[in-house]
């Protein structure tokens, strides 16, 4: 008891010094800029890519002829490391002295970043901005929130159906033109080669499970107005899901190993050769080109329902946005057109091979290239984005997706609890961090 | 535990504390006794004047020195610890902290939030046994091979404190990494040497927080062992020959002798691992990716880090961290008080 007295004086005496020392709140950021500066340095984010010189390339010459536009402007690129990109942007939107000006971001976080009052609305500038005429609707809608524009989108990056020639070849199959034969096709190459996965899928690959629900008619949410509900248990939905989770199993893809597996582990089965099919992005193709199964593959876009049809992808990409607490707005929107502007795109592709946003750019560069002809055929048939909700970034971080998959996939519950569970969670989700 | 059952030789070990802890109030108290006494002597012989000043000076003298620890303590550890808890009473997520939106005061409001969540329950409960398992099998390793130690070989004994040593330096990441890759089932080693064909420890549940466990216990036993293997050195060697004349076996001394006397670092060893395992994180973020299928294996840690910074509900995954704060805490005064108190009845 002694020992207790003689200790609480002095940290009582403390939590008051800490009390009046320091305000108490923690802290807020300011946020947004008062001035519109002319001229100075602007800084400038971007991804960093595994293989960063060409892009580098790329965006030193774009910069070097923005700077001889505008005399007394002087532009720092600063490559940040995808994985960290979360911290660093959140640290950006936090501390806007050591802020950049221009910032490349995931498309998926647009509605966050807005809600959290880090991008600057720029609506007008690109409805006056000639380029931005020929922008896809869903690369447009990846940069829109509540009927504002956020930014410009940079590239899209979509995914489709790789498959093994050789395998097929041998087996006497074809490229599978429906869902339902693309589930007996990947059956029958597991049985005649049960070393191989029929289709590699991951209970966690949520942008490559997505396609079968849409594919079906369902929605991941609705919306209503500016707010979202979840429709991931509807009954179109349902079928999506099942038709995506009986591809677990041990008749194409134990789940004990698959369940756990994200997107780039079932790249990765496939491009060392232990898959007969995949789904993978046009960004994947470096790294299929880098596996054992080089020069024995083909693309074809990912099939629909109908014999034919193609189902709607996810179309993922990144998009360049002005900081709101930059003190060069007229400047940093004008970099951000030259960067993101037709041009540019048409030279991120040569170099890159991001897919431009732009219609008539990106015919120009499936002519080029014939790789990509099925990636642009799976946007042309339309793609899909997430809510473009601020809850978006807090369903994906808390894994409710693949928390949904990997609970009907190791039989857990059934897909009617899973999704009923799953809506639950994406519901409270829009409540509280939408509006 | 062992300690529970100190009988005999208990009580000469608590005849120690007792011994150490009784000077410990006198020490304390005697400074104001004498300076009261003083100032009474003083106050009586010369005068009242000079006494507030002298009596001031002695008592504040320990905290003047004290002052520049109490500073970096303050800054270091309650000044968090106070901004975790009233960030646990505001609503502040990322648009709070980049200005979108203003900071608004919630009262319990997190809590609820936390309370009537049934995830939250369940993994509560998971980290409670997951870290009692770890803690047990921790202590029960550590403490065989401490005193497996004290018999072997210096050549054996070397290779011994070497590989303990490895596995204590080995960085969590790494360490987990490692083990993943070792059990894994396409390219592991280790099902291949157990016959276990293509088994995916981390697809089950329980197995796959064995895994975590075995990775647990193999980094944090060396802590274990080299600390008890120093006590069961410092143990005189009369006491054990003693023992050993009258009879006891292995197992006996152990309990009855060796144990009991060395309580004071079993006790200090224990709480550091039930600290440890109760806030793992590493092991179990990098083993299962991140809590595992379908979340069955998030502990405490991982769940706040999810909450907290994967989805930016700041103010959320303070409410977790103190909860925890609260329970380490209370755990860990109850586990003293019930070791004072088998203490005082023997």
């Amino acid at each position: 008891m002694k020992l207790s007295a003689r200790i609480t004086a002095p940290v009582a005496a403390l939590v008051l010094a800490g009390l009046t020392a320091t305000a108490c709140a923690p802290q807020t950021s300011e946020g947004r800029a008062a001035t519109d500066e002319k001229t100075g340095t602007l800084r400038v984010w971007l991804f960093q890519e595994v293989d960063n010189a060409p892009k580098k390339r790329v965006v030193d010459a774009t910069v070097a002829a923005f700077e001889q536009r505008h005399e007394g402007a002087e532009v720092e690129v600063e490559y940040i490391p995808v994985d960290t990109r979360a911290q660093r942007v959140k640290a950006a939107f936090n501390d806007p002295k050591s802020a950049p000006d221009l910032i490349e971001y995931g498309n998926t976080d647009t509605a966050g970043y807005v809600k959290d009052g880090g991008l600057a609305d720029i609506s007008a500038e690109f409805a006056a901005w000639a380029d931005a005429e020929d922008t896809d609707p869903t690369a447009k809608s990846s940069v829109t929130v509540d009927g504002r524009i956020y930014g410009a989108p940079l590239f899209v990056g979509v995914r489709a159906l790789y498959y093994r020639t050789d395998v097929f070849r041998e087996l006497g199959l074809t490229a599978p033109k429906s869902q339902a034969e693309l589930i007996s096709t990947a059956k029958k190459i597991r049985k005649a080669r049960p070393e191989l996965y029929g289709i590699a899928v991951g209970g966690a690959y949520t942008y490559g499970a997505m396609p079968f629900i849409w594919a079906h008619g369902g929605e991941l949410a609705t919306a209503n107005g500016s707010s979202y509900r979840a429709a991931v248990n509807s009954e179109a939905a349902r079928k999506g899901i099942t038709a995506y989770t009986s591809l677990f199993g041990d008749d194409n893809c134990p789940a004990a190993k698959c369940a756990q597996m994200g997107g780039n582990a079932t790249v990765t089965a496939f491009a060392s050769g232990k898959a007969a099919m995949a789904i993978g992005g046009d960004f994947s193709h470096a790294a299929v080109e880098a596996g054992t199964v080089k020069d024995r593959y083909a693309v074809v876009p990912l099939p629909g329902v109908t014999a034919g049809s193609i189902a709607p992808a996810f179309a993922g990409g990144n998009n360049l946005g002005v900081m709101k607490s930059s003190s060069h707005r007229t400047l940093a929107v004008d970099l951000m057109k030259s960067l993101a502007g037709k041009e540019t795109q048409g030279e991120l592709f040569d170099a890159m091979g991001f897919l431009p946003t732009y219609t008539d750019v990106r015919a120009r560069a499936a002519k080029k290239e014939p790789f990509v002809k099925p990636f642009i055929d799976s946007l042309a048939a339309g793609t899909k984005f997430v809510p473009a909700s601020p809850a978006w970034g807090q369903i994906d971080a808390s894994l409710v997706l693949p928390t949904m998959f990997q609970e009907v996939v190791s039989g857990r519950k059934d897909v009617e609890a899973a999704s009923d569970d799953a809506a639950k969670k994406m519901d409270e989700a829009f409540a509280t961090a939408g509006r | 535990m062992t300690m529970g059952n100190g009988t005999k030789a208990g009580g000469t070990e608590l005849g120690g504390t007792e011994a150490t802890r009784a000077p410990r109030p006198r020490k304390g108290a005697d400074p104001q006794r004498s300076t009261s006494g003083l100032g009474v002597g003083i106050g009586v012989g010369i005068g009242r004047g000079s006494v507030p000043g002298s009596r001031d000076r002695s008592g504040w003298t320990p905290w003047l020195y004290l002052l520049p620890a109490l500073v970096v303590i303050g800054g270091l550890l309650v000044y968090p610890v106070y901004q975790l808890g009233l960030i646990s009473f505001l609503e502040y997520t990322q648009a709070q902290v980049s200005g979108g939106e203003p900071t608004s005061f919630q009262g319990f409001g997190n809590y609820t939030a936390l309370f009537s969540d049934p995830q939250f329950w369940q993994v509560l409960l998971a980290t409670v046994l997951f870290a009692a398992a770890c803690v047990v099998t921790t202590l029960a390793v550590g403490c065989a091979l401490a005193v497996l130690l004290t018999r072997v070989r210096a050549v054996p004994r070397l290779a011994l404190m070497l590989a303990a040593l490895g596995a204590w330096a080995t960085p969590a990441v790494t360490g987990s990494t490692v083990w993943v890759f070792l059990f894994d089932p396409d390219f592991g080693p280790v099902n291949r040497v157990l016959g276990l064909g293509d088994f995916s420890w981390t697809y089950g549940r329980y197995s796959a927080f064995a895994l975590v466990l075995f990775e647990v216990v193999w980094c944090s036993f060396p802590f274990v062992m080299v600390t008890v293997y120093a006590g069961v050195k410092a143990i005189p060697g009369e006491v054990l020959e003693a023992a050993a004349l009258d009879g006891a076996s292995q197992w006996r001394i152990w309990r009855s002798v060796t144990a009991p006397m060395l309580r004071p670092i079993l006790v200090v060893v224990t709480i550091q691992s039930i600290i440890w395992d109760f806030k793992v994180f590493t092991q179990i973020y990098v083993m299962t990716g991140g809590g595992g299928i379908a979340g069955q294996n998030l502990v405490l840690n991982v769940y706040a880090y999810q909450k907290a910074f994967a989805s930016s509900q700041y103010s959320l995954g303070s409410a977790i961290g103190v909860v925890m704060l609260l329970i380490l805490l209370a755990v860990t005064l109850v586990y003293l008080r019930l070791l004072r108190r088998q203490g005082e009845e023997l």
